[in-house]
């Protein structure tokens, strides 16, 4: 336990409890909503949404699969029906316009597990990174998983797959699934600081890939009024994603955040006392009349600083 | 030359040696969950797949574990395998001694099936087959004893063709009638009625994964009798009998065809 306020009590002061929460409650709701939709069906026999997050049915008409699950199946050489292709295609399309890692943020059932597990981190006093695993680790492990498709023929990923385990464990009975939950916790909690979601996840690598094209992002626009408080840094998921865009005003760097480790969570934006924050366009400036440079062309080379300056 | 490189050098080298530190630590992961993979790809004996399912290889590659077949099915037959269960976790089956198969003819589980892991081509429920019965005990079927139990011939969807009851001379008694259940595999879906409604404790005739439930003749054999009905008539006759040359000593003395050991018995 550190001696300093708690981390957000600036926000909390400067824009009250609710204000300084505003995008976390969001993100619970809608993480909360999406599961209470799939579980309405089985506990109170309401069936507006079947399936799970692998592929559902909704209403009987729209038809929703994962992505990332499908392109293991193709690579297992199998060739899927109509249903899982549309799917695929509309939940790519609906992650390409909002940022393929709000997925993560915002619907991905461990990721309340992960919070869980960093909250706890932060309230044992555990300070640091822990064990030094690097972020893109996650790109490699995506690499093999669809390596392993292609030559077991299987979706050998999906035996293990934590995310899955547990949003088709609620929905369809968790058995043994809640060891593998319970491992990604206790790894976030005790060997690695934001271990999973952070570093290892290859369906966050994946939706990270997709997430460099969308056009919605969070961006410091009013970077000018930043007093170094850095609990931007402290509650970041992927703290990397913050700094080109917050300090790279004297480099010339945009205030967009382009990283694609970006997840779109908005805690930055409740966090900060002073709205350096906000969501906007890919292609957003700085809240100050002189607008510096930062459209499509500036585009590129801000990712390149971004991996160098993070590493 | 080579003094100005070293700082660039040292940056490398870390930098490679991080990178193949998290390679390899991505590779490691990889080699764990194939090897979990490759272990999970066969069925155990008692779990069935839903009707039209792929080859197992092939299904274990198709479906993506999205429950829709369970959810259509109306009698709560299908459920996904969780990770204790001993078959690729997430993926849908059965077993017959708890619920069976109810062989709708409408097939909604193959329906829901957004990936055709559940081949949509079956549309007759006739001709799924997600496994084959088998009387694996006849020493404890109520019917080897003799009785008239029949329960497992009542219950099947296709009585009289998938199990018969095949008459035979009851020895203990000398004066009754056997009804032998016998099992057709040319008509079994392995929809597993008979094995649910056996009523002993155990179910004497159970249903099992094909691969489990048949043999296989060698791709060489074939049946003459079938040879001959193929093509109308002997295939054997008109070249002749063929007569293989006896085997005798050709000259007295020299070694007999017949080993010593069975010459008292047999000559």
């Amino acid at each position: 336990m550190s001696a300093a306020p708690r981390i957000g009590a600036d926000a909390v002061a400067a824009k009250g409890w609710l204000g300084a929460h505003r995008w976390l409650l969001a993100r619970r709701v809608c993480q909360l909503g999406i599961l209470a939709l799939f579980l309405l069906g089985p506990l109170a026999g309401l069936w507006i949404v079947k399936g799970n997050l692998a592929y559902s049915l909704t209403l009987g008409t729209l038809h929703l699969a994962d992505p990332f699950v499908v392109l293991q199946s193709l690579l297992a050489r199998h060739v899927p029906e109509r249903a899982v292709v549309i799917g695929a295609l509309t939940v790519l399309a609906f992650y390409l316009a909002v940022g393929g890692r709000a997925y993560c943020a915002w619907v991905c059932p461990l990721n309340i597990v992960t919070d869980a597990a960093h909250w706890g981190r932060e309230r044992l006093g555990i300070t640091g990174q822990g064990a030094r695993l690097s972020p893109r680790l996650r790109y490699w492990v995506l690499g093999v998983v669809l390596v392993l498709a292609a030559v077991s023929g299987t979706l050998a990923w999906e035996m293990v797959n934590p995310v899955s385990m547990l949003h088709r464990g609620l929905i369809f009975g968790m058995g043994a699934g809640w060891f593998v939950v319970a491992a990604v916790f206790f790894f976030d909690l005790m060997v690695t600081r934001r271990g999973w979601c952070g570093h290892v996840c290859p369906a966050g690598a994946f939706y990270g890939l997709v997430n460099r094209w969308s056009p919605l992002k969070v961006n410091a626009a009013g970077r000018a009024a930043c007093n170094d408080c850095a609990e931007c840094f402290a509650v970041c998921p992927e703290p990397q994603v913050i700094k080109p865009a917050l300090k790279g005003a004297k480099l010339g760097i945009g205030p967009v955040i382009l990283d694609a480790a970006c997840t779109n969570c908005g805690r930055c934006i409740d966090v900060c006392s002073r709205d350096v924050f906000a969501f906007g366009s890919r292609f957003a400036g700085d809240e100050v009349a002189t607008r510096e440079r930062a459209p499509p062309a500036g585009a590129g080379a801000c990712q390149q600083s971004t991996t160098e300056t993070g590493s | 030359m080579v003094s100005e490189r070293k700082p660039v050098s040292d940056a490398r080298r870390r930098f490679l040696a991080d990178t193949a530190r998290t390679g390899c630590g991505a590779a490691l992961l990889g080699l764990a969950v194939g090897f979990h993979a490759r272990q999970a790809r066969s069925t155990p004996a008692t779990a069935l797949r839903p009707p039209g399912a792929l080859a197992e290889p092939g299904f274990l590659g198709a479906c993506i574990r999205c429950g829709m077949c369970v959810r259509d099915c109306p009698y709560g037959t299908l459920r996904l395998a969780r990770p204790e269960d001993e078959l690729a976790t997430g993926t849908p089956f059965f077993v017959a001694r708890d619920v069976p198969c109810e062989m709708c003819e409408d097939i909604p589980c193959v329906k829901a099936c957004p990936t055709g892991a559940l081949d949509h081509a079956l549309t007759d429920i006739d001709a799924a087959r997600m496994g084959l019965a088998v009387l694996v005990d006849q020493e404890n079927c109520l019917n080897f004893l003799g009785m008239r139990c029949d329960v497992c011939y009542r219950v099947c969807p296709a009585i009289d063709e998938a199990i018969t009851l095949e008459r035979q001379h009851n020895l203990r008694t000398g004066a009754h009638t056997m009804f032998l259940p016998v099992v057709h595999a040319e008509h079994c879906t392995g929809c597993g009625k008979c094995e649910k409604s056996c009523v002993l404790e155990q179910s004497a005739i159970k249903v099992l994964p094909l691969a489990l439930a048949r043999g296989a003749p060698g791709e060489h054999y074939q049946l003459g009798w079938i040879e001959k009905e193929k093509a109308g008539r002997s295939l054997v006759e008109e070249q002749g009998l063929i007569d293989l040359p006896d085997r005798v000593p050709e000259t007295p003395g020299a070694t007999p065809a017949v080993p010593p050991a069975l010459q008292g018995d047999q000559l």
